[in-house]
């Protein structure tokens, strides 16, 4: 499939490494655990400082302004604020479930970032079942929904738990529809092979229609996966008062915002990586001289303007969607999108087949 | 070396949140009182447990979704090689999706799929 791009993961070279030196190896590890911190840290409350941004923007407000110019230590004053927080645990909850709640939430979040490939050197394992792993170990989340729910003895959280369960596990079958789609096209479950399957154009166009299905499909089930408007209805304070979280406080709230807020750029980055071709320049096949202007911009730097895009659309629906009734929310999974998806698939499969796609190899 | 790395990620998981905590509990008051960590209810004593009963619709909907999620782990493996198997392959993979489009319409039939 070469497509002339060196890739190597993090993991790779450790694994090159670990014979001669160990010293090396643990490095490596080293190096993955203070990056992922970092990145996690930093990535979290650029989104949150983003979030508030936009929403402000949309309704003609400034937004954070006073710490920091343009506020943009406002999100750093808050974890510290949060960190300084009495952590209030209630006497009827299980403490050991409320405790393994946030844990499994931030689980979630952070073993997705172990196999997304940011660029062809920024990687930290490419799992040949890449797309399987993402979507089973995101699974996890809905068990730290589940348990932050159940834990807390409180019946507000109860129901939005429950509320949050159905949705996700509703919506995870309509997202894995739309990505055998691309499985289907790229014919590897292998991250960095997809993105690499893309070099002469993004499976969005380049798989007739149906791209464009499958990713439309999978934005809105991955909006409902992780509870993004209009799919907020865990957490709808009007009837819920907090959903899941209502008993959380201080850091212990903290972990599950950060990771619902890193959740959303990992979506956002799963739909960049299958469908707007990851860190792959934008090409038009055969025009060198529009390629060569497009490659100036590193690998590394289109996948996080496309990341951001995305990210940017899901921040605009807040502004746009209102919230969906719990009926509705049902009917739009059960009885639109899972349709829609399985005769996708089956169309897909045909273009395959047939090969009715543009630019094939 | 791959899965080793993402053993090293449930660890960074696990220090993320109980190495906050830890710090948390460090740096701020801990003052428990009876009142402060009663069970939230806007404000009235809860009456009973928190753990009430729930719709069993949820367990329905949970059903479904194992039928469709473990018919998702089939399709995975046909979806890499279908270039190769071809028209053989696309018939029999129609075939499956059929049956299962026929479940989906026997429970939409059945009502389960009404959230009422």
């Amino acid at each position: 499939m070469g497509s002339g791009w060196e890739t190597t993961t993090l993991a790779e070279r450790a694994a090159e490494a670990m014979p001669g030196s160990l010293l090396a190896g643990a490095g490596y590890v080293l190096l993955a655990v203070v990056g992922a911190s970092l990145f996690v840290a930093v990535l979290g409350m650029a989104l949150i400082y983003a979030e508030r941004k936009v929403a402000a923007h949309f309704q003609c407000r400034l937004g954070p302004m006073r710490v920091g110019p343009h506020g943009i230590f406002q999100t750093v004053a808050d974890t510290i604020k949060l960190l300084f927080k009495e952590d209030i645990v209630p006497a009827q909850s299980d403490r050991v479930l409320h405790l393994a709640a946030p844990f499994f939430s931030m689980m979630a979040t952070l073993l997705a970032l172990v196999a997304l490939p940011m660029s062809p050197i920024v990687q930290v394992a490419d799992m040949n079942i890449g797309v399987l792993y993402i979507t089973a170990v995101t699974g996890f989340g809905v068990l730290g929904v589940l348990l932050a729910g159940w834990s807390s003895n409180n019946k507000w959280s109860l129901l939005g738990a429950m509320r949050a369960g159905a949705q996700i596990i509703s919506y995870e079958v309509s997202a894995t529809m739309s990505l055998l789609v691309v499985v289907l096209f790229s014919g590897s479950m292998q991250l960095s092979r997809i993105v690499e399957s893309q070099a002469d154009g993004w499976w969005i166009w380049r798989a007739p229609v149906v791209g464009v299905v499958a990713f439309v499909i999978f934005l809105i089930a991955s909006l409902a996966e992780i509870s993004r408007t209009p799919f907020d209805l865990p957490e709808g304070e009007s009837e819920l008062t907090a959903g899941f979280h209502t008993e959380y406080s201080g850091l212990r709230f903290a972990m599950f915002f950060l990771a619902e807020f890193v959740n959303m750029f990992v979506v956002s980055a799963m739909a960049t990586t299958l469908f707007l071709g990851g860190w792959m320049p934008f090409h038009i096949g055969g025009v060198e001289s529009f390629n060569a202007v497009m490659d100036l911009l590193p690998p590394g730097a289109w996948f996080a303007l496309k990341s951001a895009a995305v990210v940017f659309l899901i921040m605009w629906f807040r502004w746009t969607f209102p919230r969906l009734r719990v009926d509705q929310l049902m009917k739009l999974e059960w009885k639109v999108l899972l349709p829609i998806g399985f005769v996708n698939l089956f169309a897909a499969a045909t273009a395959v087949v047939f090969g009715w796609y543009f630019f094939p190899f | 070396m791959d899965f080793f790395f993402v053993l090293v990620f449930i660890g960074l998981a696990g220090l993320f949140v109980f190495g906050g905590l830890f710090a948390s509990r460090l740096l701020a008051p801990h003052r428990p009182n009876a009142l402060k960590n009663s069970t939230y209810e806007c404000g009235e004593a809860p009456i009973g447990s928190g753990w009430v009963q729930f719709k069993p619709g949820y367990y329905l909907f949970a059903l479904l979704f194992l039928v469709f999620d473990v018919e998702a782990a089939f399709l995975y493996p046909w979806a890499v090689v279908l270039r190769e198997v071809g028209v053989a392959g696309l018939i029999e993979a129609g075939l499956f999706i059929l049956v299962l489009i026929f479940g989906l319409a026997y429970a939409w039939k059945k009502g389960v799929l009404e959230w009422v």
